[in-house]
């Protein structure tokens, strides 16, 4: 640069610079709560929910169940069993809430943290890990539950949750598609192309956020100057904003949700504002990025804690119900590490399987290729 | 209707017709592709026919455009998406190369991916930036992928038609300066294999191997040395992802000489794969180095320089006599 472009360049007005991540323009939460964090039920004008008892536990045996699978997953992978693992703890209630808001002909696109939401889909919980121990990169079957891949590459299942809900329009079905991403997905191009057709199309298809506060260290106000719920304005179509540890919340307002997509009224944005009480990851380090006393604030919020206080309080479970829990819990832990560890290694030749549906010549004289290779070691070896 | 004279973008229409009538799955989509008929009207009148329904026209977002095409996929419709032009392709790029390619091998095989992407590319037609481009090698690059490109009239109609039934995820490129060459379409044949090469015309000196828009290139380059009493073999490869070795090296193993011509850059393009391919399987029948012409490692040129850049009668020749001097 010379120095007449310097001098020419107008002085930076340093006093009134803000910090790049300054907070959101309003930062206040406007969350739709039903539970409080100490269990208190608590009224909202728009959104209520009557569940049994039975339901109750129900809720609260996922949430339990959920916790238990995923603390299995990270102790596997500290002891080697799983390559990565990527923990849910602390985002119960956002997805058990919302996962068991669907109706069974709903189709789910999740991230690769939805183990919560699977679970309410039915799928196995071993079947998650396959491709955390890096036998497959997914493996099961879709259609079998409704409940897509797990999409590593942030915000791209948006887009997929679209066109599957463009297609469930045209079909004239009363079904509905929920997409799961994060709020490091919303800065994501293929997030806001998602709202753009999923709003000129009235695709029948509901975002669900987990704002859970960090994508990996980057904090939300990286990631938007405006709540996020408030995005969906823009795009013409309701976004709101859920207590994302409030089960009872996430299940109601999923379900207001949900049912608008089938009524035709296209799509909403649910904003679950909650919390990642672990690491992004197992190979992540949070002390780095962030501090004790929030993660502190947050414990005191724990989806578990506040519907076991309720169920307590309002005598829809007893101590019998909590024992035979813990019992299950411990049973689902042990089935799930035998699992792991029965896993084998695919066959060397799976390399080659399903690259095409149609077949390909490269991959068959690849395929070939390799296996006089592997066989010649058999030979050297007689 | 049988046999009748047809531009390539007609016989594109024709298909696109004929695939929307057979199968009630079959959605066209992408940007203008409704009421204009897309910029280069192969999509003309289909909408009006076919309804908005089934012919989509699309927000300005290739990334949308493919990924939702994924998602209609996944609900059991068969996409034929347009990228309006070659060098807009790639906002699509992470949907194409990380979702459509993959999404059949992550589910173990238990779901497809019928999607084709139709893309207009090469240059010759005088256009301005990014409207010119041959990005075919970094589809063919891409596992999971196929990637075909027809020549002429009959093989714009009938390699569409099959890539529609397909299974897989197509990239299907369309030369776009042969798209008003007209020429005859069978639309009662019996097409052949979609992958396989077709020996264009016969020779004995040397094979000239193209595809697309230097297809009709090479016919001429071989009609030329004729002249000259040279007998070049020219091959329409028809497919860069597969690609049918077995023609190439049949022809090869006649001729001893092999150039390859495309319009995409040299430098790590499928020539280099065909040459390195040839090498390994037909090296003594081989009277001399497998040539490339192409187009130079340089951003594709503005249109004033393009005759410089592209492979013409000229350069082709060139190479020609280079390979027949050793």
């Amino acid at each position: 640069m010379t120095v007449e472009s310097t001098a020419a360049r107008k002085p930076r007005r340093s006093s009134k610079r803000v910090s790049a991540a300054k907070k959101p323009l309003s930062s206040e939460p406007q969350l739709v709560q039903l539970l409080s964090p100490e269990g208190q039920r608590v009224e909202h004008p728009d959104y209520s929910i009557d569940l049994t008892s039975e339901e109750l536990r129900g809720l609260y045996r996922d949430m339990v169940l959920t916790r238990r699978f995923d603390a299995e997953a990270t102790a596997l992978q500290r002891q080697g069993e799983l390559g990565l693992w990527a923990s849910l703890l602390g985002q119960e209630a956002a997805q058990i809430g919302s996962g068991r808001a669907l109706d069974d002909d709903d189709y789910v696109f999740p991230t690769y943290r939805e183990h919560g939401v699977a679970w309410c889909r039915g799928v196995d919980p071993t079947n998650l890990l396959g491709m955390f121990r890096g036998v497959n990169h997914g493996g099961w079957d879709p259609n079998s539950n409704n409940f897509h891949l797990y999409t590593i590459v942030i915000g791209s299942q948006t887009l997929h949750a679209t066109g599957y809900a463009m297609g469930v329009a045209k079909d004239g079905a009363d079904s509905a598609v929920i997409a799961y991403f994060g709020d490091g997905a919303s800065s994501q191009g293929d997030v806001a192309e998602s709202f753009t057709f999923s709003a000129v199309y009235n695709a029948p298809v509901v975002f669900f956020c987990q704002n859970n506060q960090w994508a990996i260290s980057e904090p939300t106000e990286r990631q938007s100057r405006v709540p996020l719920y408030q995005r969906a304005q823009g795009y013409g179509f309701p976004g709101v904003r859920v207590d994302g540890n409030d089960v009872l919340a996430c299940l109601a307002v999923t379900k207001w949700a949900l049912e608008r997509a089938r009524n035709g009224e296209g799509p909403t944005l649910v904003e679950a504002f909650t919390y990642r009480m672990g690491a992004h990851t197992t190979s992540d380090d949070p002390t780095k990025y962030r501090h004790d006393d929030e993660r502190a604030a947050w414990e005191a919020k724990d989806p578990i804690l506040r519907l076991r206080t309720l169920l307590t309080a309002e005598e829809h479970a007893d101590e019998a119900f909590f024992t035979a829990l813990d019992e299950e819990s411990d049973v689902l832990a042990k089935r799930v590490r035998e699992a792991v560890r029965a896993m084998p290694d695919p066959d060397h030749m799976a390399i080659f399987e399903h690259v095409y549906a149609d077949g390909h010549a490269l991959v068959d004289e690849e395929r070939a290729q390799f296996a006089a290779y592997q066989a010649s070691f058999a030979e050297e070896g007689n | 209707m049988a046999a009748q004279k047809l531009s390539l973008a007609k016989a594109l229409n024709e298909s696109l017709r004929k695939a929307l009538e057979t199968d009630p799955k079959v959605l066209i989509m992408g940007e203008d592709v409704g009421k204009l008929g897309g910029v280069f009207r192969v999509t003309d009148g289909l909408q009006k026919d076919f309804g908005e329904e089934r012919v989509i026209d699309t927000p300005l977002a290739e990334s949308g455009i493919i990924g939702t095409a994924i998602g209609l996929a996944l609900r059991g419709y068969r996409p034929v998406a347009e990228i309006q032009f070659d060098g807009f392709v790639f906002p699509a790029y992470d949907q194409i190369v990380t979702q459509l390619a993959k999404m059949h091998a992550r589910a173990l095989g238990k779901i497809k991916m019928p999607v084709v992407i139709r893309i207009p590319y090469g240059g010759g037609i005088g256009a301005v930036e990014h409207h010119s481009e041959s990005p075919e090698a970094l589809f063919a690059h891409v596992a999971g992928l196929k990637v075909i490109s027809p020549s002429n009239s009959s093989d714009a109609y009938w390699m569409l038609q099959q890539a529609i039934q397909s299974d897989d995820p197509v990239i299907f490129f369309e030369p776009k300066r042969r798209y008003w060459d007209k020429s005859e379409v069978d639309t009662e044949a019996i097409p052949g294999p979609l992958h396989t090469a077709r020996v264009v015309k016969e020779g004995s000196d040397l094979t000239l191997a193209a595809y697309g828009p230097m297809v009709k290139v090479c016919t001429e380059a071989a009609a030329a040395a004729a002249e000259e009493g040279k007998s070049l073999e020219v091959l329409d490869l028809r497919s860069m992802s597969p690609i049918d070795f077995d023609t190439i090296q049949k022809s090869v193993e006649k001729t001893g000489r092999l150039v390859v011509v495309h319009e995409a850059p040299v430098f790590y393009g499928s020539g280099a794969e065909i040459a390195a391919r040839i090498t390994e399987r037909s090296f003594y029948h081989l009277e001399s180095p497998v040539l490339r012409v192409g187009g130079f490692h340089s951003p594709y040129p503005p249109a004033r320089l393009e005759e410089e850049y592209l492979p013409g009668l000229d350069r082709v020749l060139d190479a020609v006599d280079r390979s027949l001097a050793y």
